[in-house]
C-alpha cells in the first residue's frame, strides 16, 4: 500500500501493453521481411527484382492511378472484382456440390462405395494439370476458370463434409434414439449439427485454394483479373505489377478468410476448441 | 414402506425372461450374459453391480433396446422391447449431451420429438431445468458446465421426456467424490419426487447401497445374476452407521468370493 500513489496508473499499464503486443507482433515478421528484401536487392544490386518502395508505387498507381497512366493505373477494381466472382462462383459451386455430396457420401453405404474410388484416385491429380482440358470444355474465359477454382475448392469440401459425418460420437444416435428422434430428422437434428465444424473445415480449406487457383484459372486467356494482371506482369517482364498482384491477392484471401472465420465461431458458439 | 411400492402392482413394470448375450469378436465368441431372469416393480430403485466385464452394462443397453439379445425377451408392462424408446430414458457416464444445444434445449428435445409447439417446450425445458437446479445456466452450452453440471441436464433430458424407467450406466463414475455424494442425493430426491423406476449401474458397493432398494450382484465369465439383495436399511441412510456398514460387508462378499475363486486359475 505504500505504492498506493502508483495506484491508478497500473491498471491502465496491464491494459494498455497487451493490447499494443497483440497489435504489433503479427507485424514483426512481414516488416522483417520487406527489410531483408530491399537488403537483398540493393546489396546484389539486381535489376530484375524491384525495391519494396518501387512495388508501393506501383500498387498506389494500380488503385489511384497519376503516376505511370498506363493500361494498369487505376484498373485495381476491375481485376478484383473479376476475380472476385470468379473466385467465389467456382468456391459456391464446389460447397454447393460437394457438402450435398459429403453428406451422402457419410450417411450412404452405397453412395460412398459408389463414389468414394472415384474421388480419391481424382483427388491427387494437380488442378493445373486439368487446365488443358478444362479450355477445351470451357473455351478460353471466363468459365474455364471457374472450373478450375470450383476443382480446387471441391476436393478439401467434400472430403471433410464426410468425415464430419462418418465421425459423428455413436453415443448421441443413441442418446438421439432413445429421445424419439430417428429417420431424416435425425439427419438434421443430430448428423447436420455435429458436422458443422468438419464442413466450416473444408469451406476453409478450399476457401483457400479457390484464391491460390484463382491464378492458374486466369492463365487460360482472360483478359480481365488479378491472375491475368500477373501473367501480363510476367510477360511484359514487369515484376512490380507481378508482386502487386501477388500483394493484392494475399490481403484478398486474408480478409475474405477472416469472413469465414467470423461466421464459423458465430455458428460454432458452442465449440470454443472449434474457434479459429 | 418400499416394500409395498414393491408389491403395489402384480404386473411387473420389466420383466427380463432367460436373456442371454453373445458377442463375436474376430473368430472369439464372447458370452456377454448367461440366462439372466430378472423381475423389476414399478418405483423400484435397482442397483446392478459386478466386476467390469459382468455384463451389467450389456444388460442395460439391452433393456435401452441399443443392442438385442442372443435368446430371451425383455418385457416392458408386457410388451418386448425391441428398439429405443422414450419411456426408457438412459443416462451415460459420458453425458452424450447434444452440445450444439443449450442446456434448455438439451431437456427439451424430447419433446421437440414429440412436435409440442414452443410454448409446451419452454414450459417443460423451464420446469425440469429448475428440477436440477439449472436454471441460471438454461442458456449455457455443454461445454461450458462442469461434470456434475452436465449430468443433471442428462438426468433432467429423459425426464423431460417421461420417462417411466430411468437407465442409468454408470452416470457418476466420472465425477469427483463431492459432486457424486451430492449428485446421489438429488437422485434420490428426484426419484422419491417423481416416483421413477430406476436402474442404476455401478460397481461402487457404497454407492449401491446408499441409493437403492435392491441390489443386483452380478459375476463375470459369463455374466450372470449371483445375488438379489433387498436393502431395508432406512432412509435417508449414513454411510459411516454400523448396519450400514454390516449391509456393505454382506454385498462386498458376494461381490468379491467369485472374484477370488476366478483370479487363481486366471493367474496361473
Amino acid at each position: 500500500m505504500e505504492r498506493g500513489i502508483d495506484a491508478p496508473a497500473r491498471p491502465a499499464g496491464p491494459r494498455f501493453w497487451p493490447t499494443a503486443k497483440r497489435c504489433l507482433t503479427p507485424l514483426i515478421v512481414p516488416f522483417a521481411l520487406l527489410l531483408a528484401w530491399d537488403l537483398c536487392v540493393r546489396m546484389t544490386g539486381t535489376r530484375l527484382i524491384p525495391l519494396p518502395r518501387d512495388v508501393a508505387i506501383m500498387l498506389y498507381d494500380f488503385t489511384f492511378g497519376g503516376i505511370y497512366d498506363d493500361a494498369f493505373s487505376k484498373s485495381i477494381h476491375i481485376h478484383f472484382w473479376k476475380s472476385v466472382q470468379r473466385v467465389y462462383g467456382g468456391f459456391f459451386a464446389a460447397a454447393a456440390v460437394g457438402i450435398p455430396l459429403g453428406l451422402l457420401i457419410g450417411r450412404i453405404k452405397v453412395v460412398r462405395e459408389l463414389f468414394d474410388p472415384t474421388l480419391q484416385i481424382l483427388r491427387p491429380v494437380p488442378v493445373t494439370a486439368w487446365l488443358p482440358l478444362s479450355m477445351i470444355f470451357f473455351g478460353l474465359g471466363p468459365n474455364a476458370a471457374i472450373f478450375l477454382v470450383f476443382l480446387g475448392a471441391f476436393f478439401p469440401i467434400v472430403l471433410n463434409t464426410t468425415f464430419g459425418v462418418r465421425s459423428v460420437d455413436h453415443r448421441l444416435f443413441e442418446a438421439a434414439s432413445m429421445l424419439g428422434c430417428n429417420g431424416s430428422s435425425l439427419f438434421r437434428q443430430v448428423v447436420l449439427p455435429a458436422a458443422t465444424p468438419s464442413i466450416f473445415n473444408g469451406l476453409r480449406l478450399g476457401h483457400g485454394f479457390a484464391w491460390i487457383l484463382i491464378v492458374v484459372g486466369e492463365m487460360t486467356g482472360v483478359p480481365e483479373g488479378l491472375g491475368a494482371v500477373i501473367m501480363d506482369g510476367r510477360t511484359l517482364s514487369r515484376t512490380d505489377l507481378v508482386i502487386s498482384g501477388m500483394m493484392v491477392i494475399g490481403l484478398a484471401g486474408f480478409l475474405s478468410d477472416r469472413v469465414i472465420v467470423a461466421i464459423n465461431n458465430r455458428l460454432l458458439a458452442w465449440s470454443p476448441q472449434h474457434h479459429a | 414402506m418400499h416394500d409395498a411400492a414393491f408389491h403395489r402392482s402384480a404386473r411387473p413394470t420389466l420383466a427380463i425372461k432367460g436373456l442371454s448375450k453373445r458377442f463375436t469378436i474376430g473368430e472369439q465368441t464372447v458370452e456377454a450374459l448367461r440366462d439372466v431372469n430378472l423381475s423389476i416393480s414399478k418405483g423400484e430403485f435397482v442397483c446392478l453391480i459386478g466386476a467390469s466385464g459382468c455384463g451389467k452394462s450389456t444388460l442395460l443397453r439391452i433393456i435401452a433396446g441399443f443392442e438385442t439379445a442372443t435368446s430371451g425377451t425383455v418385457e416392458m408392462y408386457g410388451t418386448p422391447i425391441t428398439a429405443p424408446g422414450p419411456e426408457r430414458g438412459m443416462v451415460f457416464q459420458d453425458f452424450a449431451l447434444f452440445p450444439w444445444l443449450t442446456v434448455k434445449e438439451n431437456i427439451a428435445f424430447g419433446p421437440k420429438q414429440r412436435g409440442l409447439p414452443q410454448v409446451n417446450l419452454d414450459e417443460i425445458a423451464a420446469r425440469y431445468t429448475d428440477m436440477v437446479g439449472l436454471t441460471k445456466f438454461a442458456n449455457y452450452y455443454p461445454s461450458q458446465l462442469s461434470g456434475g453440471m452436465k449430468q443433471r441436464v442428462a438426468i433432467a433430458r429423459v425426464l423431460a421426456n417421461d420417462c417411466e424407467v430411468l437407465l442409468m450406466d454408470e452416470p457418476f463414475g466420472a465425477l469427483d467424490a463431492l459432486t457424486r455424494e451430492k449428485l446421489q442425493q438429488e437422485l434420490l430426491e428426484i426419484w422419491e419426487r417423481t416416483k421413477v423406476t430406476v436402474i442404476f449401474v455401478t460397481h461402487s458397493v457404497e454407492e449401491a447401497v446408499v441409493l437403492s432398494d435392491r441390489v443386483v450382484v452380478m459375476t463375470a465369465g459369463p455374466g450372470r445374476i449371483e445375488h438379489d439383495a433387498r436393502i431395508q436399511l432406512p432412509r435417508p441412510r449414513e454411510v459411516s452407521a454400523i448396519d450400514f456398514n454390516q449391509v456393505r460387508r454382506e454385498i462386498t462378499q458376494r461381490l468379491t468370493s467369485h472374484v477370488g475363486v476366478k483370479s487363481i486359475p486366471a493367474a496361473a
